[in-house]
């Protein structure tokens, strides 16, 4: 992904809590450490952050409650006011805009998932999908035409005179979901969207949201705080600690290569074989000779298992998605990350 | 004063130090009061320097208001806007003869809408509670009253939940307004009715018309708190969703905050419609004519059998407002399975416009189905005479001791030990409460609203109201605790007498004094009864409500360590429920307080029968400065028990 212009972008994005952070922040050593702020008495949700979010992007904020990671997407859709730095989306920074050009962006560009579903408990599903076309004015044939298709979209069909208490909670989300899609947004915040939901559904959800995805290609920051779930769906993972950014990286980058011990100790239990690729494991050609039929380099370690078990080549071809040879896999060390043997 | 002295004691902070302190007040009221012959008179009572002209001052400001700044014009156009509206459900429901002169609509046909939009709230029984309410007002002969008073409580509510969703909501939106505000809640909520009335007949005069605004504004209040509370509770999220789907301002509280607090909001409807009716009873004092005033001339009259039947109908028409409000508070909407034929989908609405129209249809053919005139009615009053009569004459012998014993042996000796108090020393014996529930910010605030009251001139007054509400919240307690424990016993008799309790917290406070004056006739022992009858609800309530309320864990805990019931009562459900009885205590010195002002034209001697006094002279100084007193003494006690509620739920852990 090395798209030149970010659809989202964020510099030194500071969100402080307190009696007068803006004042706190202009005297503020960029380097304080969490618990110096806290000493201060502020509490520093959002810390000096900085990222890129590319156009067709799923960057996945991952962290434990606390670690800032809700407030941050505030930040970026500006629910929230920042402290100090820069949010621009499309270009446009977004703290400069007023509330009237705030409320077009929203109308026009993004769509919000939330928790416990945020949905408005007097209207149907219908009009609860409906309700940001009508916020815009639409006329109501036409916002019902289109509530119907995303409706229909996830999975809804039938259910769309009911209630929201009247549905479970898988299905009270596909509202929030249909309803975050209804305005057809380019930029999809998902706010730890299955936390509320058990382990099954969730994983139904996520299947469901990957093909939502596959078919729209939005551009999405997806809060969790569950691991497994950010390997699932990442293209990048950026984890949270006390407000900042420990490490924004791909999945299987993190997990070869965690830049801090905090990050180190969350990977731990984590079966690498299941996110590293053979194409992040394959090193330069030089020298190496290469013989025989190449490994698919866009398949994980474990997926590639037998064939590592049972070849006997010591270095094996990788190929890229093109078929051509990429580079060369040690395949001790892939044994050894299947193995899930310590370095 | 003796407390300033005692301020000097080193500066412990925790419970002992409080206490020791407030033992020291303590000391100092017993010798204060023991000490009385020695006493300078200025200790005695209120010296004339310290009793300030604050009616005067009032009188002064409302004149302002009224002449200088022209006030009355704005009231007289708001009354005469009420007014219209008045003479609008005055046509529909008793046929006066104004705009739009189609009424008076047939009885037959206002029972069967009553029972339609039961049925629509809550299906078959609150339909027939509704339909029979008015079949019995329609039959017994006293339709034209009810709808004197409905025409009224018809235009009161809208106009009060109007008005109060109006201020909530700018209290919501201002955090200073909510700061002005606040307080001004609190004392207006403690203001007695008859407080509410004597500013309203100075500006706008007696009827109808300062009927329905002393209804309106005494029926405000708590609509402001629904809302503000309403608004306060909607979910950060929901109102994120709303932001994210780019509501403006206004479609973020017309489309989101105001639907989601719907709950709240008809809550707050409910206790709008409540106190309308009990405020428009009331409102018989200021020429209020209807169900009121009716009864208050057969209360005078000392004819018991019409007042029962007046009485009666009263309640079911609060038990129907009540049962109503609630129902629409609680009901969800449900869909509809797809392809429901328009007719079914509004079958309600069909069969009530077939009926109706069918009942009035019918109406012009016989005219009773219009109306039952006086002749027709039944009347069970001689029956219901009879019946009395014969419970008088067989309780007579109880009653007339009862009342002898209490008024020599307890209520005038208390009085006159109350009015024998020096003031220096009840403030000082208050400062030591104050003291021992909350140290020296309590304190001084026991002393502020105390020491306002004998700023006022009225304290020999204060002191008999004391006195009743004091005797009568504890003959109260005696009642409402035990019954509360045995009502706690199981979950149905629980459910059940929580039910009773709730229906009798719906009765117009008017409606306790009928039993009372009927067993003890006109005098200071019917008070108290009254007081004792109205107080006690609310203290069995809350203590089934406490007892209730201890968690399952720890009477497990305490039942497997062995503890019979009466230790599991007395060492863990009593402490754990303490702090919601002590809600429950303060509501009873609320009510009673309330209570004995309006007992107040039975004839007592305390700050009611000057209130009555002020009204019939139109003294709004005088009446706002009693009103005040009352209202003073209900905050004191008010802040007393919350502080000391809260310490207590902290220190049990109920409460962060």
């Amino acid at each position: 992904m090395t798209d030149p212009a970010p659809v989202i972008s964020c510099r030194n994005v500071w969100k402080l809590f307190g009696p007068r952070p803006e004042a706190y922040l202009a005297g503020l050593d960029p380097q304080a450490s969490y618990d110096a702020i806290r000493a201060d008495g502020y509490v520093p949700a959002v810390r000096d952050v900085s990222l890129d979010i590319a156009q067709g992007e799923m960057l996945v904020i991952m962290g434990l409650s606390g670690s800032g990671k809700s407030t941050l997407v505030r930040c970026l859709s500006r629910l929230i006011e920042i402290t100090g730095g820069e949010v621009r989306v499309e270009g446009q920074t977004i703290g400069d805009l007023s509330e009237k050009e705030l409320i077009d962006l929203r109308r026009s560009k993004m769509g919000m998932v939330f928790q416990s579903f945020g949905l408005l408990p007097h209207r149907t599903v219908l009009d609860n999908v409906a309700f940001p076309l009508e916020m815009r004015g639409q006329d109501v044939h036409t916002r019902r035409a289109r509530a119907m298709e995303v409706i229909e979209l996830v999975g809804l069909g039938g259910r769309e005179d009911y209630f929201p208490r009247e549905l479970s909670g898988g299905q009270q989300q596909r509202v929030g979901i249909a309803r975050s899609l209804a305005i057809e947004p380019d930029i999809w915040f998902l706010d730890e969207p299955f936390s509320a939901l058990d382990p099954l559904i969730r994983r139904e959800m996520q299947d469901e949201f990957l093909r939502l995805q596959d078919m729209l290609g939005k551009t999405i920051v997806f809060i969790t705080h569950d691991f497994d779930e950010a390997l699932r769906l990442a293209d990048r993972i950026a984890i949270m600690k006390d407000g900042a950014v420990e490490q924004c990286d791909r999945p299987d980058r993190i997990v070869m290569d965690p830049a801090t011990d905090y990050v180190a100790k969350f990977i731990e239990d984590i079966e690498k074989a299941r996110v590293v690729h053979a194409s992040a494991m394959a090193q330069p050609v030089n020298g190496h000779d290469l013989t025989g039929a190449p490994v698919d380099g866009g398949k994980t370690i474990s997926q590639l298992a037998r064939l590592l078990v049972n070849d006997d080549r010591a270095i094996l071809p990788v190929s890229g998605p093109d078929g051509a040879v990429i580079g060369a896999l040690d395949r001790q060390k892939a044994l050894d990350v299947l193995l899930g043997a310590s370095e | 004063m003796t407390a300033t002295a005692t301020n000097t004691t080193p500066l412990a902070t925790g419970a002992d130090a409080r206490m020791r302190v407030a033992q020291v007040l303590l000391a100092s009221a017993l010798l204060l009061a023991a000490g009385k012959g020695l006493l300078p008179q200025v200790l005695i009572r209120p010296p004339d320097w310290l009793v300030w002209p604050f009616a005067d001052w009032i009188n002064a400001f409302f004149a302002f208001l009224r002449d200088d700044l022209g006030l009355i014009h704005v009231t007289r156009a708001f009354a005469d806007g009420v007014e219209w509206l008045l003479d609008v459900t005055a046509n529909l429901l008793y046929g006066k003869n104004r705009w739009p002169r189609i009424g008076p609509i047939p009885w037959t046909v206002i029972a069967i809408t009553a029972a339609a939009i039961g049925y629509y709230l809550n299906g078959w029984r609150l339909a027939l509670l509704a339909g029979l309410t008015f079949v019995w007002v329609a039959v017994m002969g006293q339709w034209e009253w009810t709808m004197e008073t409905l025409s009224v409580i018809l235009v009161a509510a809208p106009v009060s939940v109007l008005l109060g969703l109006l201020t909530g909501t700018l209290a919501w939106k201002s955090p200073t307004f909510r700061k002005i505000l606040n307080p001004l809640l609190n004392v207006a909520q403690s203001l007695p009715h008859f407080a509410y009335m004597i500013p309203v007949v100075v500006f706008i005069g007696v009827g109808p018309k300062a009927g329905a605004i002393v209804t309106i504004i005494f029926s405000v209040p708590p609509m402001i708190r629904m809302t503000l509370l309403g608004l306060q509770k909607v979910p950060p999220e929901v109102i994120e969703a709303g932001h994210m789907a780019g509501a403006t301002r206004w479609q973020l509280l017309r489309h989101v905050r105001l639907p989601t607090a719907r709950s709240d909001l008809l809550v707050g409807v409910n206790q709008v419609i409540m106190q309308c009716l009990a405020m428009v009873v009331l409102a018989s004092f200021i020429g209020m004519p209807g169900l009121g005033q009716k009864l208050l001339q057969l209360l005078q009259g000392l004819k018991i059998g019409r007042s029962i039947e007046i009485g009666i109908t009263i309640v079911l028409l609060a038990v129907m407002l009540d049962r109503c409000s609630k129902a629409w508070a609680t009901k969800q909407p449900e869909h509809l399975e797809k392809g429901t034929s328009w007719l079914i989908r509004h079958r309600i609405l069909v069969i009530w416009a077939s009926l109706a129209t069918l009942f009035w249809a019918l109406s012009l053919v016989f005219p009773l189905l219009h109306e039952i005139g006086r002749r027709e009615a039944f009347s069970l009053s001689d029956p219901l005479d009879a019946i009395m009569d014969w419970i008088i004459v067989t309780l007579d012998p109880i009653t007339q001791w009862l009342r002898w014993f209490l008024i020599v042996w307890v209520l005038i000796p208390l009085r006159d030990g109350m009015l024998w108090l020096p003031f220096s020393a009840v403030l000082v014996f208050l400062m030591a409460v104050g003291w021992a529930v909350g140290g020296r910010r309590s304190a001084l605030i026991c002393l502020a609203y105390f020491g306002l009251i004998a700023m006022s001139g009225w304290w020999d007054r204060a002191m008999i109201t004391v006195y009743t509400v004091t005797f009568a919240v504890f003959l109260a307690t005696l009642i409402g605790f035990p019954l509360g424990i045995w009502g706690s016993r199981s979950e149905g008799r629980a459910r059940a007498v929580l039910l009773v309790c709730d229906t009798l917290q719906t009765f117009p406070s008017f409606i306790y004094l009928i039993p009372v004056i009927m067993l003890f006739g006109v005098n200071d022992v019917a008070v108290v009864g009254a007081v004792v009858l109205f107080a006690a609800v609310p203290l069995i309530r809350y203590t089934i409500e406490g007892l209730r309320g201890v968690p399952e864990a720890q009477i497990e805990a305490a039942n497997m360590s062995g503890a019979s019931r009466k230790q599991t009562l007395w060492s863990v459900r009593l402490p754990l429920a303490l702090p919601t009885i002590m809600v429950g205590v303060n509501q009873s010195v609320m009510f009673s307080l309330f209570m004995v002002i309006i007992a107040a034209f039975i004839g007592t001697q305390d700050l009611g029968q000057e209130m009555q006094r002020a009204l019939s002279s139109s003294d709004v100084g005088k009446g706002l400065v009693l009103g005040l007193a009352v209202a003073f003494m209900g905050l004191m006690v008010d802040h007393l028990v919350t502080v000391w509620a809260r310490r207590r739920r902290k220190a049990l852990g109920l409460e962060a």
